[in-house]
Parts: structure tokens; sequence; C-alpha cells
């Protein structure tokens, strides 16, 4: 598979999250984030409560993916410490969050990952490990189907396109073949097969400067395409919008696009999107411990609103639910058209 | 601003600017154009492919960016794509060539 140096390791003047801020907040919008909001009536954005502890436990990646927001890949070297793995797993067993939403990076190559799922589903929570697929076939990770099988972790997998050279494209020459590959062997484990109660889910970025289509009918698509050609059966597809940070906006300055594709996101806004954003009911941790709105304000540095507890050790569930949501242009993101989540579109 | 060139991509983004002109003619325009491409007895996908490929035969470049994004957005690849351009391509050049009947008839005409 075909990897690229990261931002970070290039010295690239997007590399930080201060910067990717300077760079956004010089592209031209019609209105800003807040006063689309004000239209809509949803200004200040509050949460409404926590359902989804997601963790990002690592930048560390075997993958380096166009598009990804988090500029991941084999030479990031943050990994979440024992200690911030304990207090996550004490944050989880004194409060009632429903959910454990693990991700990164390709989150199994922290080590502790097998003993963060042991002890969540121990716990009695749901856990879902955000999978790049292509890691499963890694020397040392030809475990992780079996285990995740065996511990009833749900699986949400990265597949941009039903195609090959869509794939590639996006996630580095080689990764589609992989990914299949590694998908038949979640299905012979019994994932995404009626009645197993083993949840496979995929996800599809766009392969470019546009937005995902509609999620329903793409749904179709897929489960006609992966079947008729591979063979492969899954539970659901989640369309999800490409951020303008990190490699993505480094990508679309390389094009000369980040000026219509943010004026294209703010042109989608849609006040029913906008409702359901995934912060609102999530609370998203960073390797070190600190506290984020979601996976997006975190990779752009942009810590909780005033007075907040901001590390997890501080974690006060009665504040953080009804915390209000920092925001900035970037949030156009996950408010175009049908919206976009990690859970999918949400209108 | 510049006249010296025909086409610029940015006056794509200033369409509504023809309805100052007749400002009741565009809203009609508006609600007819949203209508028709809206999900009916076709898919807003095939909706966007046919538009698509109208728009190389009517050749006009901000409709060909409009419908090239709008397709990508509504799932179509560049497969499907390319192929609806073909069509599109096929029908134009058919036209011609069909009047190659109207030729041969005044052959027929002239000749012996």
């Amino acid at each position: 598979m075909r990897v690229l140096p990261t931002l970070q390791k290039q010295r690239h003047p997007l590399a930080g999250g201060a910067a990717q801020r300077r760079r956004l907040a010089e592209l031209p919008l019609a209105r800003s984030f807040e006063e689309a909001l004000e239209g809509a009536g949803l200004f200040p954005l509050v949460a409404k409560g926590i359902e989804v502890l997601q963790v990002n436990v690592g930048r560390k990646c075997n993958q380096t993916c166009r598009h990804c927001h988090v500029d991941a890949g084999p030479d990031r070297t943050e990994m979440m410490p024992p200690d911030v793995v304990e207090a996550c797993l004490h944050v989880l067993a004194a409060t009632a969050i429903p959910t454990l939403d693990i991700t990164g990076g390709a989150p199994e190559l922290h080590p502790e990952f097998r003993y963060l799922v042991e002890r969540a589903t121990t716990l009695g929570r749901r856990v879902i490990d955000r999978c790049n697929l292509t890691v499963t076939r890694l020397l040392n990770y030809r475990w992780i189907p079996r285990f995740l099988a065996e511990h009833r972790v749900e699986v949400t997998a990265s597949l941009p396109y039903y195609q090959g050279h869509q794939t590639d494209a996006q996630r580095g020459e080689g990764v589609f073949d992989e990914s299949i590959a590694a998908l038949r062997e979640l299905n012979a484990l019994g994932y995404g097969r009626p009645g197993s109660g083993l949840v496979l889910n995929l996800v599809t970025n766009p392969v470019g400067a546009f937005l995902p289509p509609d999620q329903r009918a793409a749904e179709r698509d897929w489960k006609r395409e992966l079947e008729r050609r591979h063979g492969i059966v899954f539970d659901r597809l989640f369309t999800i919008t490409n951020m303008p940070i990190s490699r993505f906006l480094e990508h679309l300055d390389e094009k000369g696009q980040a000026e219509a594709y943010l004026a294209r996101l703010q042109q989608a806004f849609n006040p029913a999107a906008a409702s359901g954003v995934m912060c609102r009911t999530t609370i998203s941790v960073a390797w070190d411990g600190t506290l984020h709105d979601c996976d997006f304000n975190q990779m752009l540095e942009l810590p909780l609103g005033e007075g907040l507890p901001r590390n997890i050790r501080e974690f006060d569930p009665a504040r953080l639910g009804r915390r209000s949501i920092v925001l900035g242009p970037h949030c156009f993101g996950c408010t175009a058209g049908a919206g976009s989540s990690c859970g999918g579109a949400v209108a | 601003m510049d006249h010296s060139h025909y086409y610029h991509a940015a006056d794509l983004a200033r369409f509504a600017e023809v309805g100052k002109g007749a400002p009741e003619l565009w809203e009609k325009f508006r609600a007819w154009y949203d209508a028709v491409f809206a999900e009916g007895a076709l898919t807003a996908r095939e909706k966007a492919l046919v538009a698509l490929a109208v728009s190389h035969t009517v050749q006009c470049p901000y409709c060909i960016d409009a419908y090239t994004t709008a397709c990508l957005e509504q799932g179509s690849n560049e497969e499907q794509m390319t192929e609806a351009v073909h069509v599109a391509a096929a029908i134009r050049g058919g036209s011609s060539l069909v009047h190659a009947v109207q030729m041969r008839n005044h052959l027929e005409r002239l000749g012996m």
C-alpha cells in the first residue's frame, strides 16, 4: 500500500490546528456559521446530554488518506497514555453514557485497544470501532476481526466507494483490494449478516470537493454493487461530508478549491441538519485527555467553552451535557445538505 | 470585473442577477426549474444525468460545471457521467448523419 508523509512530517504550514483556523478565517463567506444558526433559531448551539463518549486514542495509522481530518499516518507518535485510558474507563463506569466510540488514527494500533474494549464491554456499553479495514491485514494485527466479533463490537468501517480506483485515489494505492479482503473476513465471522447481531456499517466520504449523495439511495447502490461484485454484505451506509480542515484543506488549497468548497457548504446549510448535529450528544476525548466538542474541534485545537471542565479527569456530565458548543466556519461541514455526523446523514 | 472573455466561472454564482430585469419572470423560472428537478417519476439522480448530457449538447460551460457537481452529489460516478455525455454526443452526431437522407433524396433528384 502506498503511504505519504503526514503534514506534520512535511512541516507543512497547515500542520497545526491554529494555522488551519487562520486559513479558514481567510476564506470569504456570505454569512458566518453563528449567523446561519441564528437565522435558524439555533444560536447558541447547546448540548442535549451525552450519549457518546468518543475517544481518539492516537494519531498513528497505517494509511494516509487524502481527506483525513486527523493528519494521521505511520509517522505519527501521539498515543493515549495508560492513565488517560483509565480516566476514560472511570468516566464510563461513573456515568450512564451508553456508547463508547473508539477512533484514531487506526485505533487498533493502540497497545491498550483490547483492554479498553474488554473493560467497556464488561461495563455493558455499546462499543464502536472506527476501523480502516486494512489494519486487519497487517501481519501483527490479524487478531482484530475475531477479537471484535468475540466482544460484539460494532464495526464502522471506511470505504469511500465500491470501485477500486476511487477508493485508492482517496486512501492510497492498494487499499481497495485489502479492504475487500478485510470485509470478506468480517462477513465470514458473521458481521453484516442478518440475525448475527454483529453490526458492520460502512462509511463513505466523497472522493473530491463535493457533497455526499443521498444516504438511502447510495446505500441501495452499495448493497447491490458490493454483493454483485464481491459477495460482500453490510448493515448500513453512512455518508460523511469531507471537513475542510487538515489534509483535505491542504488538498483544496492545492486544487484552488478552498473558497468554492466552503461556499458550497455554506450555501447548502440546512437548519434540520444543524438541529441534529452530533456534537449536541457527543463529547470527544483527545489522546492527551483534553475534552472537545467533536473530533474536528479537537484537530483544530479548539478547547471547550470558557469555565467548563477541559480534561477527562475533571469530567462533569451535568455541566458538559448542557454546554454551549464552540463553533467555527468548519461547522458548515456538518450542516450541509442532509447533514453529516459519525453516524452519517442527520436530516 | 474582467469583460475580455465571454465566459467566467464566477458568473455562475451571479445567475440570480438575471432576475433584476424581470423579477416576476425570474420567480416563475425558479419555481418551474426547482419543480423540474425534484424527485418525480425520474429520480433526482437520473434528472441530473439528463441535465449533464443536455448541457453538453447546448455546450453551456456553466451548466457543465453545475451538473458535473450535481451528478457527483447525486451519487453518479465518472463512468456513468461519461456514458451520459456519449448519449448526447451520439444523438448530436446521429442528427447530422440522418440529414444525409436529405442529401440522398436531392442526389436522386439531380442524378440519372
